[in-house]
């Protein structure tokens, strides 16, 4: 297929219509048996005009399957720690290092040192916690944990029950500890009973909080020597008064 | 992902031919698929070289006690490190459909799993993450399913600010989404699109190219013209941004661009809520495209330009059937002529490499041209007449919509037909009169009334060139004898 040769030319040139020639329809053109209309046409979406444009996209999302995995494997670098204060976990791979700060030092409660994957469940923690303003009224407002729902509720539990109902949400999902009372039953020494270590995945506690395979209802106690390698922090404070014994474990 | 496969394609252990032969395997059996309205798939994003699995090409494939042994050590594992490699392992065996199901089939698997995911050891989780990936990409139903429960943490994660881990999140999910209408049933209320849009802020290629890849597998949904279309994508701020993706210019992702290309694509032909796009300005953008697509055609090699350029056609073709195209002053808001140019330099590019796009390009010509005495002229003052007839050998298909555009441009009147003839359209239409499809025949027998009604002086050379032979052989044709027979008597009076 050849095209004019000054058709790049007009592409690289600046923008133009064209000036119409004269439109002049003679009514015997659209007579029988002659039907010719001009028209646009539209194709909805499963329509078969689209079969082979729709078959390439598809070949070209399997592609990845066809090829070798050929990339270079993440540069390694000289082993370094990471500057936070108090954190002495190691690396050596930038990418790792890069997932480690956010997920961890990402964002943190300053007033509790816990650390949520993302700032709207930091901001939501912060409100239900700390606001002493929050507290004092005696309507509390729990926000919807699911962005873009812009629900609140008087209690946790009623916040639960929404999640699970409107949104389908796991029952025990780990973001949604509700608030802990205050009374002495709430011990916080190493060993604890499951109860703690369900909601509180990204919390910098200290013990590797894992999933029990057990049914729920179960609680399983955890204890594990913390490998020295291996650092959490400087503890954090369970409730928001600071009386509570830190525990160091660095 | 088009950037990091960039530097895969090379031949693999087995040859080319044996690709080739894949290929058009894997080809029949889209078709297939698409023609029974199943067209499925799901992408996987493998990043370790075979070469780590250590023996074999091949990882091996776990039995149950494996499975448990990788689970358990991941779990409660003293060493980071043993941990990590433990889910490694459990990965590479995931690999298999029969590990997958053994892993499903274990009693509280996923559970394990998503403690996993949703641990505070940064590596573990990202391990964990991809297993699910593994487990989210299986063609059976059961083994992606079994990863419903992780689902409101994926979500979550989207939030955080790991690119790496979002974008296998993202992929995981967008795996998930094209399943089921179960899965999505559940993915919707637990905030599936709110959370995809917050994603569109990330300044990570690698996460936009994986959040329009699930938004386009949400998008292609059966139901999403009625339940997730209008409600969902359209009240948030996605269809703007999924412009932005588009614009030309040096941020241009091409890989990026391809899916958002197709979401727009497949918001479009829904025709929920077109106006809106053009009140977004969707067609100058894709215009815009449409140009700078041809500058790239004319300057690489190749690079997969067709998968973009094939959903900006349609974008652009069905935005043009829209009453809102037309403003009030009656003219379109699609005007640059240099879409005339870009376009045909893509046909030409198609011609060569994807002819079976050229369908495609022809029909944006047609609705470029069907209400536009404007793009008309263009087509014939940039001398583009006789390189559209150069198509018409290609296929049937290709023929009636040459023949078309050609009949668009003619029926305007006599200005433009003066401008068809002479040249070499008479002999092209004599040409494709020897044709024995019925709607080729058809079509020229329309552009013949046309011209003939313009261009009176045409019917004398048409006769000298034994016209009325060529006429003949179709007067017994029940749908051509009409039209036929009206025209053998223009000829003889004429």
């Amino acid at each position: 297929m050849q095209l004019p040769p000054a058709l790049c030319a007009r592409l690289a040139a600046g923008p133009g219509a064209a000036e119409p020639l004269p439109v002049e329809r003679d009514p015997a053109a659209g007579a029988a048996p002659f039907r010719f209309v001009a028209r646009p046409v539209r194709f909805p979406r499963e329509h078969q005009f689209f079969e082979d444009g729709d078959v390439q996209r598809h070949l070209y999302l399997q592609d990845v399957i066809m090829q070798v995995a050929d990339v270079p494997e993440k540069p390694r670098v000289p082993a370094f720690a990471c500057q936070v204060a108090g954190c002495c976990q190691v690396f050596d791979a930038l990418d790792d290092y890069e997932h480690h700060y956010h997920t961890l030092h990402g964002n943190v409660c300053s007033f509790c040192k816990r650390a949520f994957p993302s700032g709207h469940l930091l901001d939501a923690h912060i409100l239900e916690w700390h606001d002493s303003l929050f507290q004092i009224l005696s309507e509390r407002q729990d926000m919807c944990l699911v962005e873009g729902c812009t629900e609140k509720f008087k209690t946790s539990r009623d916040r639960k029950d929404h999640m699970v109902r409107m949104h389908l949400y796991p029952a025990d999902f780990r973001f949604d500890k509700p608030k802990k009372s205050r009374s002495p039953a709430s011990a916080e020494a190493p060993g604890d009973s499951g109860e703690r270590s369900e909601g509180e995945a990204m919390e910098i506690c200290s013990e590797p909080v894992a999933a029990s395979p057990a049914p729920a209802g179960e609680r399983r106690i955890y204890r594990h020597r913390i490998p020295s390698t291996i650092c959490f922090g400087q503890g954090a404070a369970r409730g928001f008064k600071s009386n509570k014994k830190k525990t160091k474990q660095c | 992902m088009w950037s990091r496969r960039q530097g895969r394609l090379r031949p693999t252990v087995c040859g080319v031919e044996e690709l080739r032969r894949r290929r058009r395997e894997r080809e029949a059996a889209l078709r297939k698929a698409r023609r029974e309205q199943q067209l499925v798939s799901k992408r996987l994003l493998r990043n370790d070289a075979p070469e780590e699995a250590g023996e074999g090409c091949v990882a091996a494939i776990l039995g149950e006690t494996e499975v448990q042994q990788f689970l358990r050590q991941a779990q409660r594992g003293t060493e980071e490190k043993e941990r990590e490699g433990a889910l490694v392992s459990l990965r590479r065996g995931l690999q298999h459909p029969e590990t997958q199901q053994t892993f499903i089939r274990l009693e509280g698997s996923m559970r394990t799993l998503v403690g996993l995911l949703t641990s505070n050891q940064a590596l573990l989780q990202l391990e964990a993450a991809r297993c699910l990936h593994e487990l989210s990409h299986s063609e059976q139903s059961t083994v992606a399913e079994a990863c419903l429960p992780a689902t409101s943490y994926l979500l979550t994660y989207l939030s955080s600010h790991s690119s790496d881990f979002i974008e296998l999140c993202l992929y995981t999910l967008g795996n998930l989404i094209v399943e089921s209408e179960a899965v999505r049933r559940q993915l919707l209320p637990q905030g599936i699109v709110p959370a995809l849009a917050a994603c569109i802020q990330s300044p990570h290629v690698a996460v936009l190219e994986a959040l329009g890849y699930a938004l386009s597998q949400l998008l292609q949904a059966e139901e999403a013209p009625e339940k997730i279309i209008p409600s969902s994508i359209l009240a948030s701020t996605l269809p703007q941004h999924m412009l932005q993706m588009l614009q030309p210019g040096p941020k241009l992702n091409p890989g990026v661009a391809v899916e958002f290309a197709w979401c727009l694509h497949y918001i479009i032909c829904s025709q929920v809520s077109n106006p809106l796009l053009i009140g977004h300005g969707a067609l100058s953008t894709l215009g815009l495209l449409l140009l700078d697509l041809a500058g790239a055609v004319q300057k690489t090699e190749d690079a997969g330009l067709e998968l973009l350029a094939c959903p900006v056609l349609r974008c652009l073709s069905n935005l043009l059937t829209e009453a809102a195209v037309e403003t009030v002053g009656g003219q379109m808001q699609l005007r640059d002529e240099r879409v005339v140019a870009a376009l045909f330099i893509l046909l030409q590019f198609f011609f060569q490499k994807q002819p079976s796009l050229l369908p495609e390009g022809l029909w944006l010509l047609n609705n470029l041209t069907a209400n536009s005495p404007s793009f008309c002229t263009s087509l014939l003052s940039l001398d583009l007449i006789e390189p559209l007839l150069q198509l018409l050998p290609v296929s049937n298909v290709v023929s009636v919509m040459v023949l078309t555009v050609l009949c668009n441009v003619a029926e305007k009147g006599p200005a433009y037909c003066q401008r068809l003839w002479p040249g070499p359209l008479l002999p092209a239409l004599l040409h494709t009169l020897a044709f024995s499809d019925t709607e080729v025949v058809g079509q020229s027998l329309e552009l013949l009334h046309l011209l003939f009604l313009y261009q009176p002086e045409a019917v004398q050379v048409f006769l000298q060139q034994s016209g009325l032979q060529a006429l003949e052989r179709h007067q017994e044709e029940a749908q051509l004898q009409d039209r036929v027979y009206a025209l053998q008597q223009t000829a003889l009076q004429g």
